[in-house]
């Protein structure tokens, strides 16, 4: 059953710090949930499974909307939409960030999401986690104490699961600037086009040296496990070798031992691995062909 | 007790007053305190668009916002279409061309097809342009080629010259001078197709 709407309290604070020394507070008045873009949060208000009654508004604190690139990167505002990030030009470095900001929902959605949310919500779904992930993404967390940074593979502890303190807010991330000679692929495998779901989603970010060898992986995915995850035995299994057909066999076997996804009312964990293998095989052979073009 | 706030909003250029509590749903803000019914409900979860309304200009599920969010905001329903009885170009040629089967999703295209006229604003957007932007907006009745089609042909006809001066010329085809504003070859040919669909 639907959530009572009407019995709800929001505070909306006018500043980043009013909205910390709120969420700091909670910890003594009572749970305080925030309150970003609404599209995962009014889903669950909707079907009656979220059941908090005091929320955190951000939506009055501009300066978590930014987005800027500098010499250290790219830094997004947690409040950023993916329609913000998809059209601002300082997003233009990091392909695979734009491309799936344009297919998280439709417009409608995108127009509201902000990349704090999906991150908050944690969904092992979540299409912008893995290429967080690729680019080495770090979240800044901000408290009554200051900010404090924390790589995005140490953020999920477990399934819907943050490894941050109950007072601390996502307030930005920052995603380094991508070294010349990196090769990446974004790839969402849904049940149709738009609006859907993943499968399966992947973010791969791969580097070879001028000598010819691998020497940076990251193979990023979703929708797989209970987390966004990298498969490391398949990054291993590339690093420090020549591409070839035979390192894309040996990456594909190597996957069996980084993901065994399960079955669920969207996919099958046979299918799903089956299809995890075809597109990291899809994206050594773009990367291999890229890196041999040049 | 339920909290109240009092919320100050356009909708449909006309500037509304509302006491509402704070997390109750756009949506219902506008059925319900603004008497406007022309937005549905279909999901309730973002996925049909059924509710589609304009945001401060960005096409938005009103079932997915809290009313504090369009506290000073310009909302757009599909009841600021048309003008009095006038519908508009594009309410016309959703009449015109059958884009509108049992109507629950009609309120939802409508207002994400605005949206995408303005974003192409004096072009002919392609199919697989027109079905990007009107992705988010689910028609159970599977109509979508006419609604396609409508969408195009109300592009088509506000990108199409009013002004005899230029349309007096008489070299010039009908259909032509849009596509010189236009600009690509593409776009010239989209609007020449459906200029062409236009005319049968």
């Amino acid at each position: 059953m639907r959530t009572a709407l009407s019995a709800l309290e929001v505070v909306r604070p006018r500043s980043v710090a009013q909205a910390l020394a709120l969420m700091h507070a909670a910890g003594t008045n009572g749970r305080l949930t925030p309150l970003a873009g609404g599209t995962d949060l009014f889903v669950y208000l909707n079907a009656g499974t979220l059941t908090d009654r005091r929320y955190l508004d951000l939506s009055l604190l501009a300066p978590l909307r930014a987005i800027r690139a500098g010499k250290n990167g790219l830094r997004i505002g947690a409040l950023a939409t993916f329609d913000a990030i998809a059209r601002h030009a300082a997003t233009a470095g990091w392909p695979m960030l734009r491309q799936a900001a344009r297919v998280i929902g439709a417009a409608q959605i995108q127009n509201r999401a902000t990349l704090g949310g999906n991150i908050a919500n944690a969904s092992p779904a979540g299409d912008s986690l893995p290429v967080l992930l690729a680019y080495g993404a770090v979240v800044h967390a901000g408290s009554v104490r200051g900010e404090r940074e924390l790589p995005f593979g140490k953020l999920y502890t477990g399934y819907r699961r943050l490894a941050l303190e109950p007072d601390e807010l996502i307030v930005a991330v920052t995603l380094p600037a991508v070294r010349t000679r990196t090769r990446v692929l974004f790839r969402k495998v849904g049940t149709r086009a738009a609006q859907s779901i993943s499968k399966v989603v992947f973010a791969g970010a791969l580097r070879v040296s001028p000598n010819g060898a691998v020497d940076h992986a990251r193979l990023a995915w979703g929708s797989v496990a209970a987390t966004t995850l990298r498969s490391h035995a398949a990054e291993e299994a590339l690093l420090g070798s020549r591409p070839s057909p035979a390192l894309v066999a040996a990456a594909r076997a190597a996957l069996a031992r980084d993901i065994a996804p399960i079955d669920d009312i969207r996919s099958e964990g046979e299918y799903r691995f089956a299809v995890a293998q075809a597109v990291l095989a899809q994206f050594l052979r773009t990367a291999h062909a890229g890196f041999r073009a040049r | 007790m339920s909290p109240r706030v009092r919320l100050a909003m356009t909708v449909n250029g006309r500037a509304r007053r509302v006491s509402v509590p704070p997390m109750k749903r756009l949506l219902d803000v506008l059925r319900e305190d603004c008497g406007l019914t022309g937005s549905k409900e279909g999901c309730g979860e973002g996925e049909c668009g059924a509710c589609t309304v304009l945001l401060n200009g960005a096409p938005v599920n009103s079932c997915l916002v809290p009313a504090v969010h369009a506290e000073g905001a310009k909302v757009v329903t599909v009841e600021g279409l048309a003008r009095g009885e006038r519908l508009s170009a594009l309410q016309r040629a959703f009449v015109e061309r059958g884009g509108s089967q049992c109507g629950m999703c009609t309120p939802g295209m409508l207002v994400a097809s605005l949206a995408l006229l303005a974003e192409h604003r004096g072009r002919v957007p392609t199919d697989a342009q027109v079905r990007d932007g009107l992705s988010g907006t689910l028609c159970r009745c599977t109509g979508y080629q006419k609604i396609v089609d409508a969408v195009q042909a109300a592009a088509a006809e506000s990108a199409a010259p009013r002004r005899p001066a230029r349309a007096r010329r008489p070299s010039r085809a009908p259909g032509r001078t849009a596509s010189r504003r236009a600009g690509t070859a593409a776009t010239r040919r989209r609007a020449a197709r459906t200029a062409r669909k236009r005319a049968r």
